[in-house]
Formats: structure tokens, sequence, C-alpha cells
């Protein structure tokens, strides 16, 4: 009884699914972001990222119309977030998928995603598992694992051998840490001790001076952007560890650009490795940024998540254009995972087939002053790097 | 603070249904019928409506402040998503273990909070609260983190219907266990426990003359409530077959003691009406303003209390009053 | 040995931040039972302000100090006769319920003007360095702030203690019907002290900036900790409050240094013992 329910549940969803694609002239898009609460500087970046690249290209596509549907989800509230996806998907019939800053909002709608079969697009949670929760998914943002091991790798490389970790207590700060030690280690370097610290932290004092005590050459830190980061690198720069010589090294998410003038002079000189710097050299960059200042503002500088809600985009473009307008979910991931190419202004990116995540160069930055405000210059780079966390 | 002031009570729930009460209870299933692609919503308004009047009964009728409620919400899911994983995925049986934990957990955490002061006993369920949602995060490997626990396997609702992404099971789950516990809860608060409870709020120093124990009353109204809502936690387990460490945390509490007052404490329909207003108020807005709805939130919080004390219910009365007196 | 002192050093400038800013709510709570949620919004308003005055008026950051007292404690006065005056009589859960709608309020309408993000704040650069004293590095910043706290709290016990405001305070905390059948302006006081509650407070939250950080979210992130301060220090009692704060940040960061993988726990489980042990605060009053 309940396997002929679960059958006609199952039938009647592909057939909303197929007969979404004759339907309007109009494509939506449903965004679920975290807009209110503590992550709405990151939400707002993904937003506008996706605003400036529709505004950038226009909102047709193949004859068909493209429409922008926001959701908030306020915070990590996984059942939220599914019952919005599952909303977005029966009531106002988007047929993509997207947006997502935090990881548990991504892994509560792979359910949804799978069984409406609609493709969905990450345009930031960065944990490695997500891919693997549904075949419809496909990330086009970074995983922790993916900035951290080259980051081990160049401290390996340039005479640092004793190294200090220190990251945020939840799963990407875990997720950083492992690929890190394990990459460090291979490489010949030595852990010299380790530290996390609770997610709630208004100070960092108690964890700068253990670092200060053990004397490292250099501490690996990842933690939030936002208050996590900002509070961190002033607590470092106030004990004088900088002066003591020991190197900051960390993912990008330490000197995000979203937050990195709020920082100040503290943060000159962290050695940093991301997928994306504001500063990045090249025509793709150049036209985003401009289209990006007409979005959100003159004084705002695009991050790393807007360039995730850019190119977001641009991929759903890509599969509306090959599909002429008819957009089926099979079909929208047989195109995505024969091999799609995507100039973004970080770079070249592109998405395996295999696992439907990113794969695409990591720079190593520098924080350096240009022009009065700080920017992280890129000075070396790993291409083309697969997500470790997979293998 | 005197007690005496925090709730409006203008009298206690008569034994026989209202007219007024039967609508009441009427409406979700017209809503069920009318709105057949928001029940999702809906389920998630019965499992709130749950948890409030859990609430409601340590709040408005022990008057035990309480800013970690959701304690016992996210120790009920948690262990309803735990017995999923390790094969138990029945779900009656399921949720009724899940109560039981949280019913425990609850007369456990009573040892440390009903021998406080008012102010005292806010912070000490505070305290709870957050270190329960640390506990959480520490033992990531057994509670997922702040990845939280997805895919669990939940059965099917009496072996037949599966909570499907269409909700109509969760809806006639919540629906199914909201009423259950409320008729158990109107019981209660109209027994002589429920009287002594009024009394205990009222006037706290008297009642031992009397005869009551006052702190026996209040650990086993504690532990009740802790097991409501467990059993609220653990529905929302299994009508979303998910769990994540914001069932713990602290603005779950804190948005839930926002929906009892919204409603009006002390009444068990205050607590129902605000969970619906609060989630319907909250998922509107958001929709049309996504950035900025907790402002026309908080302005209606506002307004509200400047227009009538007591929340919902109590500006209702007001009104109620307002327009027999012009009869007369 | 030399660690420890750093590390009570360290918890002795977190707790004096703590202290700016929880007084006033440790006041409004004692003096006049009202349960004021929006205090962390005050607190935050006066960080935007100092921010706003430094990069669109240029002002320096100390003589920012002055200016966000004085605007953000009359603001304070305004909203204390305007809306708080008439709630005085509702239950504690009306006032929780406005008092938390107003900082939701607050919160949106700072995201509006200022954006989400975090704010920038460029101290002056002799703030911002270490000095070494007996062969303990201390931050001139931290030092700053507990040798400001130290000698703003010497001054408010002076105050209260000496001054005949201080003395009418102290009457109508203690029993404010016969305080005023002593003849006691109550509602006078009421006001001016709630204003140099917010006052305080919004002192607080500009300093805080460079210790705690300043975004649209901090009434609500914070609020906890204000809290905490309050109640296990007892309301209504100024040396309840500074020696609950000390007592919490020493114990926060101790904890952290010490214990890191506990650093988590150590403030609420020391929270849930003290109250415990005093269920009416250190210096509360015996109801």
């Amino acid at each position: 009884m309940s396997f002929t329910r679960s059958g006609l549940l199952v039938a009647s969803l592909l057939c909303l699914a197929t007969t979404r694609a004759h339907a309007d002239d109009t494509i939506k898009v449903g965004l679920i972001l975290e807009s209110s609460g503590p992550f709405a500087s990151q939400a707002r970046q993904i937003a506008n990222g996706a605003k400036a690249y529709v505004k950038a290209h226009g909102d047709t596509v193949a004859g068909k119309k493209i429409e922008l549907v926001f959701k908030d989800v306020g915070g990590p509230a996984p059942d939220v977030a599914k019952r919005l996806a599952q909303e977005l998907v029966t009531r106002d019939k988007v047929q993509f998928l997207g947006g997502f800053v935090l990881t548990p909002n991504a892994l509560a709608v792979a359910p949804v995603a799978t069984q409406a079969k609609v493709p969905t697009i990450i345009m930031n949670a960065a944990t490695s598992i997500i891919t693997a929760k549904s075949p419809y998914i496909v990330r086009v943002s970074f995983t922790l694992s993916q900035v951290a091991a080259p980051l081990a790798e160049w401290a390996a490389k340039n005479n640092i051998k004793h190294v200090y970790t220190l990251v945020s207590d939840y799963g990407p700060g875990n997720d950083a840490e492992t690929t890190f030690k394990t990459v460090f280690t291979a490489h010949g370097g030595e852990i010299v001790g380790s530290v996390k610290v609770p997610l709630k932290n208004p100070d960092f004092s108690p964890f700068i001076q253990r670092i200060k005590d053990a004397k490292p050459e250099a501490v690996f830190v990842f933690v939030p952007a936002g208050d996590a980061s900002v509070g961190f690198m002033k607590a470092f720069a106030e004990r004088g560890l900088d002066k003591a010589g020991i190197k900051l090294i960390g993912t990008g998410d330490l000197t995000d650009d979203d937050v990195l003038t709020a920082m100040g002079d503290p943060a000159l000189g962290v050695i940093s490795t991301h997928h994306y710097s504001a500063a990045h050299e090249s025509p793709e960059n150049a036209a985003f940024k401009k289209v990006y200042a007409e979005v959100a503002g003159a004084g705002v500088r695009p991050n790393f998540m807007a360039v995730g809600g850019w190119d977001g985009m641009h991929l759903i473009y890509d599969v509306v254009q090959k599909l002429g307008g008819n957009v089926d979910g099979d079909k929208a991931m047989a195109f995505i995972k024969s091999g799609v190419t995507i100039q973004s202004p970080r770079g070249t990116i592109s998405i395996d087939p295999a696992t439907r995540d990113v794969v695409q160069d990591v720079y190593v930055r520098k924080v350096q002053k240009v022009g009065g405000q700080l920017y992280n210059i890129e000075f070396d780079k790993v291409a083309h790097v697969k997500d470790p966390g997979k293998s | 603070m005197a007690a005496a002031r925090d709730v409006v009570m203008p009298g206690i729930a008569r034994p026989r249904w209202t007219p007024l009460e039967i609508v009441f209870w009427l409406a979700p299933i017209a809503a069920y019928v009318a709105f057949p692609d928001r029940r999702l919503l809906l389920s998630q308004i019965f499992i709130y409506g749950l948890f409030a009047l859990s609430l409601d009964l340590v709040l408005g009728y022990a008057g035990i402040l309480s800013l970690g409620h959701a304690a016992f919400f996210g120790a009920g899911a948690y262990t309803a998503a735990l017995l999923a994983q390790h094969g138990w995925t029945e779900p009656l049986s399921g949720l009724v273990a899940s109560g039981a934990v949280s019913a425990a957990f609850g007369l456990v955490v009573s040892l440390l909070v009903v021998p406080g002061s008012e102010l005292g006993r806010l912070m000490v369920t505070l305290g709870v609260g957050l270190l329960m949602f640390e506990v959480a995060n520490h033992a990531s490997s057994i509670t997922g983190g702040v990845d939280g626990l997805t895919d669990l396997p939940i059965g099917a609702l009496l072996g037949r219907i599966p909570f499907g992404l269409d909700g109509r099971a969760a809806c006639a789950y919540g629906f199914a266990i909201l009423l259950v516990v409320f008729l158990l809860a109107r019981r209660l608060v109209q027994s002589p426990f429920g009287l002594a409870l009024r009394g205990i709020r009222e006037n706290v120093r008297r009642m031992p003359a009397i005869g009551v124990d006052v702190n026996q009353r209040l650990r086993i109204v504690f532990a009740v409530a802790a097991g409501i809502a467990g059993l609220a936690g653990a529905a929302l387990t299994q009508t979303t077959q998910l769990c994540g460490i914001d069932s713990l945390g602290f603005q779950r509490s804190a948005e839930l003691l926002i929906m009892l007052v919204l409603g009006g404490a002390g009444r068990l329909y205050g607590a129902l009406i605000g969970a619906t207003v609060f989630i319907v108020a909250q998922d509107s807005l958001a929709g049309l303003s996504p950035d900025y709805w907790q402002f026309w939130l908080g302005a209606a919080l506002v307004a509200l209390v400047l227009i009538a004390r007591g929340g919902l219910l109590g500006a209702l009365d007001a009104l109620r009053r307002r327009v027999t007196r012009g009869k007369r | 040995m030399r660690t420890l002192i750093g590390v009570l050093f360290d918890g002795v400038a977190y707790g004096s931040l703590l202290f700016l800013i929880s007084l006033g709510l440790s006041v409004t709570m004692g003096l006049m039972s009202f349960v004021n949620l929006a205090h962390g919004a005050f607190a935050m308003m006066g960080g935007f302000l100092c921010v706003t005055l430094m990069r669109r008026l240029g002002i320096s950051f100390g003589l920012t100090l002055p200016l966000v007292f004085v605007v953000i404690g009359a603001a304070g006065a305004l909203i204390e006769l305007g809306l708080y005056r008439r709630l005085y009589r509702a239950s504690a859960l009306d006032q929780v319920l406005f008092t938390i709608g107003l900082t939701f309020m607050t919160g949106a309408a700072a995201t509006w003007i200022w954006g989400p993000s975090q704010q920038p704040i460029a101290l002056p650069p002799s703030l911002h360095h270490q000095i070494t004293l007996l062969g303990v590095d201390f931050g001139v910043y931290r030092l700053f702030l507990v040798g400001f706290v130290v000698v703003l709290a010497a001054l408010l016990g002076l105050g209260v203690a000496r001054t005949r405001f201080g003395a009418q305070l102290r009457a109508a905390v203690d029993n404010p019907q016969a305080a005023a059948g002593v003849g006691i302006n109550v509602s006078l006081l009421f006001s001016i002290t709630f204003a140099l509650g917010t006052g305080l407070s919004g002192l607080g939250g500009a300093l805080a900036i460079d210790v705690l950080g300043l975004d649209p979210t901090f009434a609500l992130k914070y609020l906890v900790y204000f809290l905490l301060v309050v109640v296990v220090g007892g309301p209504g009692s100024l040396k309840g409050s500074l020696a609950a704060a000390l007592l919490l940040g020493v114990a926060d960061v101790a904890g952290k240094y010490y214990v890191p993988q506990l650093g988590s726990f150590v403030i609420y489980a020391a929270m849930i013992i003290l109250l415990v042990v005093f269920p009416h605060g250190l210096y509360g009053r015996r109801a």
C-alpha cells in the first residue's frame, strides 16, 4: 500500500517536473539565503552577485525570461530550508534552486532536489560532503579542503616547519584543520599545537596567549568571516604576535574581502589561500566589479560569495541556453556532467563530471595596501585543484 | 518583580467546550483543505504550537521564567533522530520514547531550576540551554554537530502513510499529537494540581500553609512540560527526517517565548494562537522583505503591547470588555 | 606566574567592558523593575554613532566618547519619557515583548542604514600596541579600558554613597513607595538614572568596537552576557555588577586558556553554580 502511495507521489512530482518545462515563458530560479540574522552580510553578497549577473547579461535566455525568487532562511535552520525548497518547487514552480551560505541548509535541501529532479546550485556552502547527497547538486563555490591543502603545501615548501593551528569548533573548521594537518605533516612539517575555539567567542585573548607560549613559526587559522575573523585579527596584533615573528596564515575566510577593511592594518602581511580575490587582475573581474557596484552600491566590495552567486547564475544561463529554454532536470544534469567550463571573475573554473564539484585554481595571496585600501594580492597559485576531501 | 503581575488570566477554562473552542479546532482542518500547497507550513505550526503549549504550562501556569526550553525540544529531537539511525524507525513508539527521555531530563534540570529566585531561574534555564548547545556541538560524531543529522530513515505512519514532501502525513501526525496533548493539558490545569499551580504562581508563600508541597509541584510540572517539548521536537525530526543543532539553540527558546507572550500566557489557547500568528507573520513578512522583515515584526510587537496587555488574547479580552460596556 | 597575571588581566579587561555596558541594565532592572531587553541596542547605537562621528565628521576617537555618552543618554531619556514610562505597571512578560520588539526594529534599521557587515574603526595608533610592565606584556587599549572603568566605578561609588542624589537613589531602590512618601521625586529619579545608564552603555558600546566588533546583530548577540552579569551580580547593585562582571570575565578567559577543550562550558557552568549558591545574586536584595 505504502509503496503504491509513494510511487504515486513520485510520479506526480515527476509529471510536475516535466510539465513545468512546457509551462510559461518564465524560468524561475529559487534562491534560499540566510538574509536576516548573523549571516546577512554573506547572504547579501551572494544575492548581489546573482543580481549583477542578470543585470550584465539581460534577463532573457533562449527566449525565456529568468526570474529570481528570494527566500530567507534566517540562519542555520535545516527544517525551514527544506520547507522553503519544497514550497519553491511546488508553489513557485522553480526550475533551479540555488544559494546556501551554510552547510546544514544545503544538506537539508538535498532530498527535495532528488525527488523533484531540480538542479541545485551551491553558491557557497563549503563542506565536502554536500555534493554527494544528491545527484542534482552542483557546486560552483569551493570547499575548505580545496583551499587548505595548497596552503599546507605552500607553507612546507617555504621553510615553515612548526605550525600551531586554531580553528572554530564546527564542521568546516574541523575539515580545514584535518586537511591542513594531513598535508602539512605529509610534507615534513610539524604541528606544535592545536586549539578549537567555540563558535560564539567574544574574546580571543586566552587563545592568543596559548599560541604565544608555544612560539611556533606560524599559526594556521580558520574562523568564519565576520566578527570572529575581525576579533581574531585584532587580538593577534594587540598581543604583538606579529612582532614576535609569528607568521599568520589561513584560508581566505580570514582575509575575506567583505571584512578586510574592518580589520585594518593588523591584517597587513597575512598569507592566505583562496579561490577569489577582489584584486584579481582579469577583464572578467573588472567587468564583474563594475556591474556589482551598480547593484550593491559604490562602496561595497564583492567577495568570494558574490562570485559564487555570479558564477551560479552563469551556469544556469549556460544550461538554459544549451537546452533551448526547455529545462528538464535530467537533461540539465547530463549537460553539467559533460564537462562545463566557465570563465569566472576568479579565473577559469570547471565542474568535475564525477563529483559535480568545482575544480579551480587556488591562489596564494598576501594582504597589502593598494591605493590606501587593503587587498589580497595574488603572488602564486596551484592550478586545477580538485576537492581533496572527496578522496 | 512581583509574580502576580506576570500573567493576566481572567478565568479558568470552563470544563465544558464552548462553541468558539469547537470552531477553533475545526479551523486547522479547514486550513488543510483550503491551502493544499502550504501543508508543510501547517504541520510546523502544529509542532510549534505544541512546543509553545509546553512552555505555557511552565511559564503561564507555574510562573517559572524559562529561557532554555529549547533544551528539551532538542533532547526529544535528537532522541528521535538517534533512534531512527539505529534501526528504531517506527514513528509513534519513537515519539513516546523521546518524550520520556525529555521528561526525565526535565526532572533532573528542575532540581537546579525550581529552588531559585525569579531572575535566577531565567538565567539557570538559559545557562542549561546554552550548555546543551555546546554539548551537542562537541559530541559531533553522534549529533552531527552544526551540520546536523539528515536523511533519517523514518518509517511510515501507522505503517501506511509515509512522511512525504507533500506534508499530508506530517499534518495528520502533528494535529493528532497536538489535540491529544491539549486535551490532557486542559484536564491538568483544571484539576486540583492545576489549581495548586495557579496558587503557587499568585502567592507562593501561602501555599505551604494549606499543605501544598510547592517545590514538588513545580518539579512535576517542569518535567511534564519538558516531556511535551520533547514530543514536539521528536515530531519535527520525524516529519522532516532531519535534526539540526538549531533545535537546541537560544534563538529557538527566545522565539518560543515571544510566541507565547504574543498569544497570551496562562490561557493554553494563547500558546496556540501565538505560535500560529508568529509563524505565519514571519513567513509572509520574510517573503515580502527577506532582508528587513524583522523591523516589521518588531514594530508589530511594540504596537501590540502599546495597545493592550496580555498578548493577543489580552487584546481580544479588552475589545470584548469595551463592546460589552458599550452595550450597557 | 607571568602568564597567570597576563590571563587574569585579560579577564579583568573583558569583565570591565561587560560591567560598563551592563551597569545601566542592572540599575534599570533593580530600580525600576523594568526588564529592558533593548539595553544591548543602546550599546550598539553608541558604537554606530561613534563610527559615524569618526568617519563622517572626522572627530577623533577620544572626543567621540563624551559625545556618544551625551547623545545616547539623551535618546534614552526621551525613550523613557515617551515609551517606557507607560509600561512600568505592565507585566514582566509584556515588557519583554516590547523591548524585544524594539531591539528587532533597531537591528533592522541599523542594517538598512549601515549595512550588515562589520564596521571598521581606526583607533589612534597610540592605543594600539603593547607595553611591558614587570616582565608581562599588556595591551595598551586594555589597560586604558581597565583604567577607565576603575575610575568610573570609583566615581559612581562615591556618587552613590556621598551625594544627595545617590542617597535618593539608594532609598528608591530599597523601597520606592517609602521614598516617594518621603518626598523624593521618584519619576524624575527614574528618568535621570535611566539616561545615565543608557549613556554609559552607549559609551561601552563605542569602547567595545575594538574588542567585540560591531555589526547590526550586536544587540541580540551580547544580550545574554549583559543579562548574565546583572542577574549574577544582583539587580540594582553596582558592587554586584562589578563583582559579577569581573568574576565571569576572568572565569571565561582563564577557562579558555587553561582548558580550551571546555572553553565554552566554563562561563555557563560558572553562572549556574553561582546562581544556585546565590539565588538572588551576589549582592542582590533578599526579597
